[in-house]
């Protein structure tokens, strides 16, 4: 095939290890060391090569066997509220390193230049049809999704917004952990948000919770496992301790699908497994029934 | 069999010779009470200069101490009387998270700590204060009983972190952990929450968010263990105690940082050596905070607990 003549180097990404759980992501996806030519990717689950728009244009799924690829925030904000409705908050709200952290300044400034995120969440306030919501979505490029003091703070401003504008809030959730780098205060933003969404419960607005594949750590135990309803997409990692800490713990070898959301909804911890196509309907009519319109 | 620490080869040294001395004077029925007390002056002298150099990952190694005081021990010396409460009533009583309702002077409260075992058999009857699901679980439930009976609630943290098992995670260990944050953010009730010893990550915050957070000064309290954090950030879990100077371990730093509100002195030489002194020093000031919490009216108490929280994070805008 005259794509293969060029013989370019291929590079394996990796999840870094800046969270807690330091999850190795399943999802490898191999890209060209030359970023100007990415124009084809090959698939992790089946191997085929597929271009890269087509996976794009298919909601990042892959049109030969049906793998879900990561979504980035903007992707997943845009699959689920209506087009040219979204309008970003927080947008320059940017990581300190507070606790001179081995390595942390250099990693915030490179994971800025990579992914051109200011940080691994975005967050704002869009429409689905007539329904105004708070949406927040994190983002695993960025350290891995993994919690500091900028995504506990905008999470929590999102739910205040939700609060002020007597709105609902949902938050897709993709995350290796808390950010180790900002010690204490990552674990602190778990029960900031927590305690934010405490006094959403309190005025009675619904907080929808969206965790996709990987959720880990001290995100799911704090925001991602307190939606009033939790939906996630088929095969998606939702754990609060990751696998090998499990199996080096207990010595045994995981059940098959263990942590994996089918895992999850069959022992009563998750409301909905819905297929990433139908995910904008369904969070629709669970909002739409939820506030009764 | 005396258990010491690594840096405390000296301390170790001079307790020795005091008990020779001691038995030798006895034994041979001479005087020596002189030289007894001299020594007796110089070991206060070296423990009171080595405890107060402690580095955080010193200070972890006197939180894990093998002898320290556990909750049950803080409970059996401040409370002159207490009912230990079982279950969640949903699965299981989960033997990691001790809890009941008992009198500390003349105030009732519901006390709730995660509790680690003396020995093998009992450690691992404990699950070695790794809480299940379930544990965080009947902490609600006695939570949420304090609220009803307007009981103030007391918490006391001492574990490694929340168990990492297979039917933990089936059981839900995030939702479980999660719940609590919410909850406990708000309750009716004041809450005062005493790190004892190892503040290990969420399976500490699970019963930690407070109006008043206190620290032992030889405890630890982090999102990971020194050795996880070194694990992860140099592969070699040896570097721990550079881990714990990075991760600011330590209660003088947290209390800095404002994550805590009062560190607890401990006796000289750690909490290990003198359980009384120990118990005192938290009994005085859980009851002069509950004191003043008890003076807020409610709204204003979960106000001001709302932006305890509402304030943690550092940024640049």
């Amino acid at each position: 095939m005259a794509i293969f003549s060029n013989k370019k180097k291929y590079a394996t990404l990796s999840v870094t290890s800046d969270s807690v759980n330091d999850k190795k992501n399943d999802n490898k996806v191999v890209l060209k060391e030359s970023i100007t030519n990415s124009l084809w990717i090959k698939c992790t689950k089946c191997n085929e090569i597929v271009y890269k728009k087509e996976i794009d244009a298919n909601n990042k799924i892959c049109p030969k066997c049906g793998f879900y690829f990561r979504m980035s925030a903007i992707e997943r904000i845009n699959l689920l509220v209506d087009d040219g409705t979204f309008t970003e908050h927080d947008e320059n709200v940017l990581s300190k390193d507070t606790l001179d952290f081995y390595g942390y300044k250099e990693k915030l400034e490179l994971s800025i230049e990579n992914t051109k995120l200011n940080d691994a969440v975005i967050s704002g306030i869009g429409f689905l049809n007539e329904i105004e919501i708070s949406i927040a979505a994190m983002d695993f490029d960025f350290m891995g999704g993994s919690m500091g003091s900028v995504v506990g703070e905008k999470i929590t401003r999102a739910i205040e917004r939700g609060l002020e504008k007597n709105i609902p809030v949902v938050v897709v959730s993709s995350s290796g952990g808390a950010r180790m780098q900002e010690g204490i205060l990552s674990l602190m933003q778990m029960a900031k948000t927590s305690a934010a969404l405490e006094k959403l419960r309190k005025q009675g607005l619904p907080f929808i919770s969206i965790p996709v594949n990987p959720t880990t750590g001290g995100v799911t135990a704090s925001f991602a496992m307190l939606g009033d309803v939790i939906m996630s997409e088929p095969d998606a990692l939702i754990a609060f301790a990751g696998p090998r800490v499990i199996e080096q713990t207990i010595r045994q070898k995981l059940p098959d699908g263990f942590q994996k959301s089918e895992f999850l909804l069959e022992h009563g911890m998750l409301d909905i497994i819905v297929s990433r196509k139908e995910m904008k309907e369904t969070l629709y009519k669970v909002l739409k029934n939820l506030l009764n319109v | 069999m005396k258990f010491y620490l690594e840096f405390e080869q000296e301390i170790k040294s001079l307790e020795t010779k005091l008990d020779e001395l001691k038995l030798f004077s006895k034994e041979k029925e001479i005087d020596l009470n002189s030289e007894i007390n001299k020594f007796e002056k110089q070991l206060e002298t070296l423990m009171i200069d080595t405890y107060a150099k402690l580095t955080p990952w010193q200070r972890t190694q006197v939180a894990r101490h093998p002898k320290r005081p556990y909750t049950l021990d803080y409970i059996k010396h401040m409370c002159s009387e207490f009912v230990e409460l079982h279950g969640d009533r949903l699965f299981k009583d989960d033997h990691a998270i001790v809890g009941g309702i008992g009198k500390i002077d003349k105030q009732s409260f519901v006390i709730i700590g995660q509790q680690k075992g003396r020995e093998v058999k009992e450690n691992l009857y404990r699950n070695f204060g790794m809480p299940n699901p379930e544990g965080y679980r009947k902490a609600l439930r006695l939570m949420k009983l304090a609220e009803r009976f307007n009981l103030p609630i007391l918490t006391l943290i001492d574990t490694n972190g929340a168990y990492p098992g297979i039917e933990a995670e089936e059981r839900g260990q995030g939702e479980a952990i999660a719940r609590n944050l919410m909850e406990m953010a708000g309750l009716n009730v004041p809450i005062i929450s005493v790190i004892i010893g190892e503040g290990g990550s969420g399976g500490a915050l699970g019963i930690g968010v407070a109006d008043r957070v206190l620290m032992l000064e030889n405890s630890w309290y982090s999102v990971i263990s020194p050795e996880g954090c070194a694990a992860i950030l140099f592969k070699d879990a040896s570097k721990a105690s550079v881990a714990a100077e990075s991760l600011k371990t330590d209660a003088v730093s947290l209390k800095k940082m404002g994550i805590i509100d009062e560190i607890v002195k401990e006796p000289v030489g750690g909490a290990h050596r003198d359980y009384e002194v120990a118990a005192n020093n938290v009994k005085k000031l859980i009851l002069s905070i509950c004191k003043e919490l008890k003076q807020l009216k409610v709204d204003e108490l979960k106000e001001k607990r709302y932006q305890k929280y509402r304030n943690y994070g550092v940024f640049t805008e």
